[in-house]
């Protein structure tokens, strides 16, 4: 492989592949190195990807028989106490019709595979099998290449693109960015349950085609700050569930015993009944936001996706970032090449297009959303418990004055918690997502 | 009924490589300075299991998450992928 490149991409999951369609149209010399036996291999979301960004990398996806799951036309969101909990949900007609593949439910390992050979249908190489060990670099210090563990593998390229994913011993080993720290990442877990497509169409109100995606949170992650979610693929459902990893490690808590109580959870339980398990993954969310964005260009590289920390957690959107970040990253990868000029310096119209969209503006607005979940725990205990006391109380038909519950439901309120530190929880709240 | 981790390990399609990826630099540090033994509970594998006198590592089941690398207090596990191709490969993702 001793071969000279124009770009070499580190990772073939949305963001790399993305930036390779873009480069490798434009008759970039391109290749795509991905560890996986395939891409898509060691890829997970919790599934579902949103067609304005995918759009804007291939604007005729829908025509090249893209492997959608399901589009989802309604999105719920639960907020669980351990034997109960609240639902809010919204469905609308437009996600059905005009605003068709807005978010809609995959696979990673069939999207993301169909992903590159759109990449190498543009004449992209894209390498499986090949882990990148670590980076070329010139007497000053400049990225000009990588070193990969085949035999004959190092490689040359003008820019380097590290689009791979969150867990990166490469950025950790060649100091592009640093190790995040346990609380800076989310460990989640998925498991894929299998039901037939009729199944899923009647136990959530859908017609076939059509999904739904709910969001969790509650007393199931146990008292950590930590989210689970379920959505609709054609024949399975995903079901995730993650924390906090210092919380975890402080907890003690074991992952898959936290899946299994979710799975008990009462309102689980009626939607995967009788399903079958057929796979079961793990990975890391980057909880860091904002703030833990490492240097993402510098003399000869550029980093995209997951990899640069790049993922809204309030919005669970992270596959979206990924293809726009991959996508700028080659828009300023052709002004450089156009230019000669592969220093920072050339690379950089990468950070003003970030600036200027909608990634960095998210991102900073809810720059202190990780640290809001992370410093009020009582939405992951007092508060799923008190109001679960409460909605029981005014459910239950007792012959009680309903002003009489409504006295038990205060006090037990300040039993638990105080006005004070409740105007606290809002306060912050609000101001993490303002 | 309750799904036990290996249960859930069978599911997966693993490559495994003849060496493995993970290793324990000091093995006496996880008896004798290590109380909390984080590695045991976080690794969403099951990996790291205690035995009489010392942690093994089943490193053929690992899914690569990277938790035990940055988790372990004394960063005393040495980590990289499995070669390339080899390791978990997801069916479904």
């Amino acid at each position: 492989m001793d071969e000279a490149f124009d770009v070499a991409i580190v990772g073939a999951g949305p963001a790399g592949l993305s930036a390779a369609c873009r480069l490798a149209e434009k008759g970039v010399k391109t290749i795509v190195l991905e560890r996986g036996e395939y891409s898509g291999a060691k890829n997970i979301s919790g599934g579902v990807l949103y067609g304005h960004d995918l759009a804007r990398v291939l604007p005729d996806y829908e025509r090249r028989n893209f492997p959608i799951e399901r589009n989802i036309v309604e999105s719920r969101l639960w907020y669980l106490s351990q034997d109960g909990g609240y639902s809010l949900s919204y469905r609308d007609k437009i996600f059905a019709d005009e605003r068709k593949h807005n978010v809609f439910s995959v696979g990673r390992a069939k999207f993301d595979r169909w992903f590159s050979e759109q990449a190498r249908g543009k004449g992209a190489l894209v390498v499986c099998g090949t882990v990148v060990t670590d980076l070329l670099r010139d007497p000053n210090h400049r990225v000009v290449g990588v070193r990969t563990d085949r035999s004959d593998g190092e490689l040359q390229a003008k820019v380097v693109l590290l689009a791979d994913g969150i867990n990166s011993p490469l950025a950790a080993k060649t100091g592009f960015r640093p190790e995040p720290k346990p609380h800076q990442v989310a460990l989640a877990i998925k498991e894929v349950i299998e039901l037939t497509e009729e199944q899923i169409q009647d136990r959530f109100n859908v017609e076939p085609g059509q999904g739904v995606t709910i969001e969790i949170m509650g007393e199931v992650t146990q008292g950590m700050d930590g989210v689970a979610v379920i959505y609709t693929n054609r024949k399975s459902l995903s079901l995730c569930i993650g924390a906090n990893l210092s919380a975890l490690s402080k907890q003690k808590v074991r992952p898959y015993e936290m899946m299994e109580s979710f799975k008990e959870h009462p309102l689980v339980t009626p939607l995967i009944q009788g399903g079958k398990s057929t796979e079961y993954m793990a990975h890391w969310l980057p909880e860091g936001g904002y703030d833990a964005i490492p240097r993402l260009c510098g003399d000869g590289f550029l980093i995209a996706g997951d990899s640069g920390m790049l993922f809204n957690a309030p919005h669970r959107e992270g596959s979206n970032l990924a293809m726009t970040s991959g996508r700028f990253a080659a828009e300023a990868i052709l002004e450089a090449l156009a230019k000669g000029d592969f220093s920072r310096h050339g690379l950089k119209g990468y950070i003003s297009r970030l600036q200027n969209s909608y990634l960095f503006q998210d991102l900073r607005k809810y720059r202190r959303f990780g640290r809001f979940l992370r410093t009020h725990r009582e939405l992951f205990t007092t508060l799923p418990r008190w109001t679960q006391l409460a909605a029981r109380e005014m459910l239950t038909v007792n012959g009680v004055p309903k002003k009489e519950k409504q006295r038990v439901i205060w006090r037990e309120f300040r039993t638990r918690t105080s006005l004070l530190s409740f105007l606290r929880l809002l306060w912050d709240g609000w101001r993490s997502v303002r | 009924m309750s799904m036990k981790v290996e249960d859930k390990l069978f599911l997966d399609r693993f490559r495994v490589d003849e060496e493995s990826h993970l290793r324990i630099i000091d093995g006496a540090l996880c008896l004798q300075e290590c109380p909390d033994q984080p590695c045991l509970y976080i690794c969403p594998a099951n990996v790291y299991r205690l035995e009489k006198d010392r942690i093994s590592v089943a490193y053929e089941g690992c899914l690569e998450c990277g938790s035990c690398r940055i988790g372990c207090p004394h960063l005393n596990i040495e980590w990289r992928f499995p070669r390339g191709g080899y390791g978990v490969s997801h069916k479904f993702g």
